[in-house]
């Protein structure tokens, strides 16, 4: 066989030792993701330390470890205050931007008269970046949190909107799943509640999943609003006053975080739709 | 076991096909597909519609199912007009077509579900269908978890379920494997032998419009017609055993030399 042929030509403990290895750290996903992360931030240090400056420039840059000794400190204080800001404001401006960006998104994807009255202005605020909202949140809001969970919201409302409009649109157009229902003699409404909702779940759930991690994505634009507490208030008040490692802690925290959350939602739709199933090249 | 299943229905079911016509237009271009079809189908009858790609088989059978509108003519089922799908023709369809979402049972029960029909009489009537074709142990089973053989059962049976006056079946074991196919036919005719439902069966298969079939119509490309209507006179019921008959290989060589001389303008025409 062309296998034990090619191994011959070897020595034998090296491509024992070569199986064992890659057995060890490639055949587990659990372990070649770990493996990622040292890489990544093993390779983050080694710049910083040998000062690596072609284009890009490490030298202000600070290194995991000192970003490390800027959580510990961080922690050791009293982190949970910025925690629950922070939290708490994405909880909000998630949460409506779900609620609404489904509701309409469904409704804008199902009927055409409802699109003709909503999609054009929608269309026409959604490429406005967070921060450009800055202003008129102040001048919006009564206070500034309320205009902090709106920069959150308007963050996570438009991808969740959009996916939406696309599953129902998708399902739609699906014309055997529609003439299932109409020949088992359903009406509009069961046709939208049996097939076109269920049928659009799978995008509403990547709406979902994309959305949080824009939410706190924009947390950083909406903290610098004010407020004096919140890991992008933390951030932005750092580079502030020139005290480097505490950004690239916020930047760190506000990426576990969104990617924690973006994580649980994923699976929390996981759990909705136990039909799916997806299998990848290992 | 209540048996409702082995209601016959043999006096609704009458399907009545006048002058339909259909053109496509697409981009300024016209396709003629159907010419005035004309066609009478008996309550209970099991009529196969057979001819190459293009005849405009499926086309029809849309028509009669109400899914597609006809440019000209109309098509009666018990002395009511089709103008809309409805559950009173049931519908299998060729591909893969039960809801992902839903489990065996749960597709199946949809229509009854509709219909209104109270709980324990739909899981009652559903779990008697899924035992007639065996797949009460699949019936938590979602359709990724189930064989091209065990969805297109449970296709059927979701049409069947509902009692409609006529099942529409559009070439609905033609993705399967051949000794698969096999069985499903002897399976179909079965429910069919109790039930008695009319039955419009589309297929390109030869065999299997013979060894189904009370009745083939032959269909001709361009435009799509009815080129001959050939009784099939084999006694019922029918076993696979009986396609090795002489009377069925008979039956074969005529239905093959009329439905050559379509496959080969077919072909021309590119399909």
């Amino acid at each position: 066989m062309a296998v034990s042929v090619s191994r011959a030509y070897s020595p034998r403990w090296l491509t024992q030792l070569g199986n064992t290895l890659s057995n060890l750290l490639l055949a587990n996903r659990s372990l070649r993701r770990l493996l990622a992360m040292v890489l990544f931030f093993g390779i983050w240090q080694f710049l910083c330390v040998i000062n690596f400056n072609v284009f890009v420039d490490f030298q202000f840059v600070p290194s995991p470890a000192k970003a490390l000794a800027a959580t510990i400190k961080f922690m050791s204080g009293n982190p949970w205050v910025h925690f629950r800001s922070s939290i708490m404001r994405v909880f909000w401006g998630y949460g409506f931007a779900a609620i609404f960006g489904v509701f309409l998104g469904v409704l804008i994807g199902w009927c055409a008269v409802i699109e003709d009255f909503l999609l054009p202005p929608l269309e026409l605020l959604r490429p406005i970046p967070a921060v450009a909202w800055i202003p008129l949140a102040i001048l919006m809001f009564p206070t500034s949190e309320s205009g902090m969970i709106y920069i959150t919201f308007i963050g996570a409302f438009f991808p969740i909107l959009v996916s939406t409009i696309r599953g129902v649109e998708s399902t739609l157009n699906d014309m055997v799943l529609v003439r299932v229902g109409q020949c088992l003699g359903a009406k509009p409404w069961h046709i939208f509640k049996d097939i076109v909702v269920p049928g659009s779940l799978p995008s509403i759930a990547s709406g979902l999943t994309i959305g949080m991690g824009n939410a706190w994505f924009c947390l950083v634009t909406a903290e610098i609003l004010a407020g004096r507490y919140g890991i992008g208030y933390l951030t932005w008040e750092s580079y502030v006053t020139s005290n480097y490692p505490p950004i690239v802690m916020g930047m760190l925290l506000i990426g576990l975080l969104g990617a924690f959350s973006s994580w649980a939602v994923s699976k929390g739709m996981e759990a909705l739709m136990p039909w799916r199933v997806i299998k990848k090249q290992s | 076991m209540t048996t409702q299943i082995e209601q016959r229905h043999a006096v609704k079911g009458a399907v009545r096909v006048e002058g339909v016509s259909m053109t496509f237009r697409r981009k300024g271009h016209e396709t003629h597909v159907l010419d005035s079809i004309q066609l009478g189908i008996e309550p209970g009858e099991f009529v196969c519609l057979l001819g190459p790609s293009g005849c405009g088989k499926s086309t029809l059978l849309n028509v009669i199912a109400g899914f597609i509108k006809p440019t000209a003519g109309y098509v009666m089922v018990d002395q009511n007009p089709v103008m809309r799908p409805g559950a009173d023709r049931g519908f299998v369809f060729q591909q893969y077509s039960l809801l992902p979402w839903k489990t065996a049972f749960q597709n199946i029960e949809l229509g009854l579900k509709i219909r209104g029909m109270a709980k324990g009489d739909r899981t009652e009537l559903v779990n008697d269908y899924l035992n007639r074709v065996g797949l009460y142990k699949h019936r938590n089973s979602y359709p990724h978890q189930m064989s091209g053989g065990m969805q297109q059962r449970a296709s059927i049976v979701r049409a069947l379920v509902n009692s409609p006056s006529v099942l529409l079946l559009d070439e609905p074991f033609a993705a399967l494997d051949a000794q698969t196919r096999h069985m499903m036919q002897e399976l179909l005719l079965d429910i069919w032998e109790d039930l008695k439902t009319t039955v419009i069966f589309v297929t390109h298969d030869i065999e299997e419009a013979i060894f189904l079939g009370d009745r083939i119509c032959v269909m001709g490309v361009q435009p799509g017609h009815i080129k001959a209507e050939l009784p099939i006179g084999l006694r019922r019921p029918r076993h696979f055993d009986d396609t090795l008959s002489a009377d069925f290989v008979n039956m074969h060589r005529q239905v093959f030399e009329c439905i050559r001389e379509e496959t080969m303008k077919s072909m021309e025409k590119g399909f």
